[in-house]
């Protein structure tokens, strides 16, 4: 069997590439967050290792921004606006996808640590985020959209942005701490770890991590949405039930 | 004590939700109203989901109509075929507002209908009541107890065809009438998560002209019938009813009502009705306020 000489060539490209780039080994907390009965919110702990190759300059220098994403839906944003004395929703915009949640942190303002438009390819930072509107519309009107969704998400906690969270010991340990409200949404979430050396993002590692309910809130979720009439049957039991109890049991106190 | 709400998404305090259905309760008891006006905007204004809110207070609806019903099933307080005229009527409505409720979403207006027929309909009664109350209890003051109003039915429910007899309501009247409130309160049932008790009683009364001794026993068996089609319509299409939300607010409201039927037979008729007409103006004050004002979020998140 004959290897043509420009594939081998390139394998040994690759991997003197690999050689001289360096490699992150990141890992979480906990890989299954789950949403018992009892569920107020968790903290999610991303660390991780940086391994440089021998005699890498510039890495004290060195910054990781971490991107905790949730799972993507299609939404509709709509904006009240004064109408004859009231406040009626009054315009709306779609987007095919935005996250449920979106969680950023970085060992610095990510304005120091990338220019904008690297920002904007690997989606470093909530304002730049690439959220895709589901029509055209005039980029004045999908910037002020964008802003509302993100501001509301913002003050729910579901999008948060955390400059300073990473913190790197020895050029050689990084760890972050990102907490996930009561609201979180669930779904497959991925935590992307970018390593960044003078505004170029030199290596990226990405870890699954699914957010699911368990127990009793799980099987009251399938239930409702699959068995919709047998659920409101259960509903309606526990309802009547309650009610009946009390009423009998009131008249012989 | 912290608890989580699986179809709402997020975790209440649950201790201050079975407090908010036992306030609830204690109204309900005493005026002999389901009390789902009061506690689906309460817990909007606690941070529920609106649709939520609407689609679990009409399950608890139906623990505290039953717990009240009960009561006067023993005293031969209902008119099961009045009852059973409003429940077809109820049905229908239900269906009816289904559609409605679906059609809203999709163009996104649901939370302002929702609050604009509250206003309309809490202050429009609230000042019927209120009128009605403040004359009654002048007189009693006075000393010169009213005149016993001459009961009558409406003369546009007189010329409806087809009568029957209600015997225990003391009625000879087309069941269309009923058929059109049942109609109208499961719309408002669907929509808004109420039982409709608090149009529902007035409307015996004064339109339709039933005897106060099976107003409001009749009324709750209604509710009872309404409130459990609402909760099935809105599993099976919002598929918005959280039963975790309905049991915490079901176990303040049903001891909640007990206790207000206890209090309610230590005070005078009219000041209770002059009572729940200051809480049910103070309510649509309050929402129409809230209408004016610029609202905390100018913008709203929908999943598609």
């Amino acid at each position: 069997m004959t290897v043509p000489l420009w594939r081998i060539a390139a394998i040994f490209g690759l991997l003197a590439v690999s050689a001289a780039s360096p490699v992150l080994v990141p890992d979480v907390s906990q890989d299954r967050v789950q949403i018992r009965g009892d569920f107020t919110g968790a903290e999610l702990l991303l660390f991780g290792a940086i391994s440089y190759p021998p005699n890498t300059p510039d890495r004290d220098t060195a910054d990781i921004v971490i991107v905790l994403k949730g799972p993507d839906s299609s939404i509709v944003v709509r904006e009240k606006q004064r109408v004859a004395g009231i406040w009626v929703n009054a315009d709306s915009s779609e987007f095919r996808s935005a996250p449920g949640f979106f969680a950023v942190a970085s060992t610095r303002p990510i304005d120091n640590v990338v220019d904008p438009k690297t920002a904007d390819i690997y989606e470093l930072g909530i304002n730049h985020l690439q959220l895709s509107p589901a029509s055209a519309i005039d980029s004045g009107e999908l910037k002020r959209f964008e802003a509302g969704l993100v501001d509301l998400n913002e003050r729910s906690r579901r999008y948060i942005s955390l400059p300073g969270a990473v913190t790197i010991t020895d050029d050689l340990l990084y760890k972050a701490r990102i907490a996930l409200p009561a609201s979180v949404p669930v779904g497959t979430y991925t935590a992307e770890t970018f390593l960044v050396i003078k505004k170029r993002v030199v290596a990226a590692e990405t870890k699954k991590i699914i957010i699911e309910k368990i127990g009793m809130g799980r099987f009251i979720t399938n239930m409702a949405k699959d068995h919709g009439f047998i659920y409101g049957l259960l509903a309606v039991a526990l309802s009547v039930g309650l009610g009946w109890a009390a009423g009998t049991l009131f008249r012989r106190i | 004590m912290d608890i989580y709400l699986p179809i709402a998404n997020l975790s209440v305090n649950g201790l201050v939700i079975v407090l908010l259905g036992g306030l609830v309760g204690i109204l309900s008891g005493m005026f002999g109203v389901g009390g789902g006006f009061l506690t689906t905007p309460l817990l909007i204004f606690y941070g529920i989901p609106p649709t939520v809110a609407a689609a679990s207070a009409s399950t608890q609806v139906t623990g505290a109509s039953v717990s009240g019903m009960i009561a006067h099933l023993r005293r031969k307080g209902v008119d099961f075929q009045m009852g059973g005229v409003l429940v077809v009527g109820g049905a229908i409505g239900t269906g009816v507002g289904a559609l409605i409720f679906q059609q809203l979403q999709r163009w996104g207006q649901t939370d302002t209908v929702i609050s604009i027929i509250y206003v309309v309909m809490l202050t429009s009664i609230g000042g019927l009541m209120a009128k009605e109350s403040i004359t009654a209890v002048r007189a009693t003051r006075a000393g010169t107890p009213l005149p016993a109003r001459k009961r009558r039915h409406h003369p546009l429910v007189a010329n409806l065809p087809y009568r029957w007899r209600f015997y225990r309501s003391g009625l000879y009247i087309s069941p269309l009438a009923p058929l059109i409130l049942g109609i109208l309160t499961g719309v408002l049932t669907m929509l808004l998560g109420v039982g409709g008790g608090f149009i529902m009683v007035p409307a015996m009364l004064y339109l339709l002209g039933m005897g106060a001794q099976v107003v409001v026993g009749t009324s709750l068996f209604q509710i009872v019938f309404v409130t459990i089609a609402s909760t099935m319509m809105h599993s099976m299409t919002t598929q918005a009813v959280d039963v975790v939300l309905a049991a915490l607010l079901l176990v303040g409201s049903v001891t909640g009502a007990q206790l207000g039927a206890k209090f309610a037979q230590r005070l005078r008729p009219e000041y209770l009705r002059l009572m729940l007409a200051g809480i049910v103006l103070l309510i649509a004050f309050w929402m129409a306020l809230g209408l004016g004002f610029q609202p905390d979020e100018i913008y709203t998140v929908q999943q598609l």
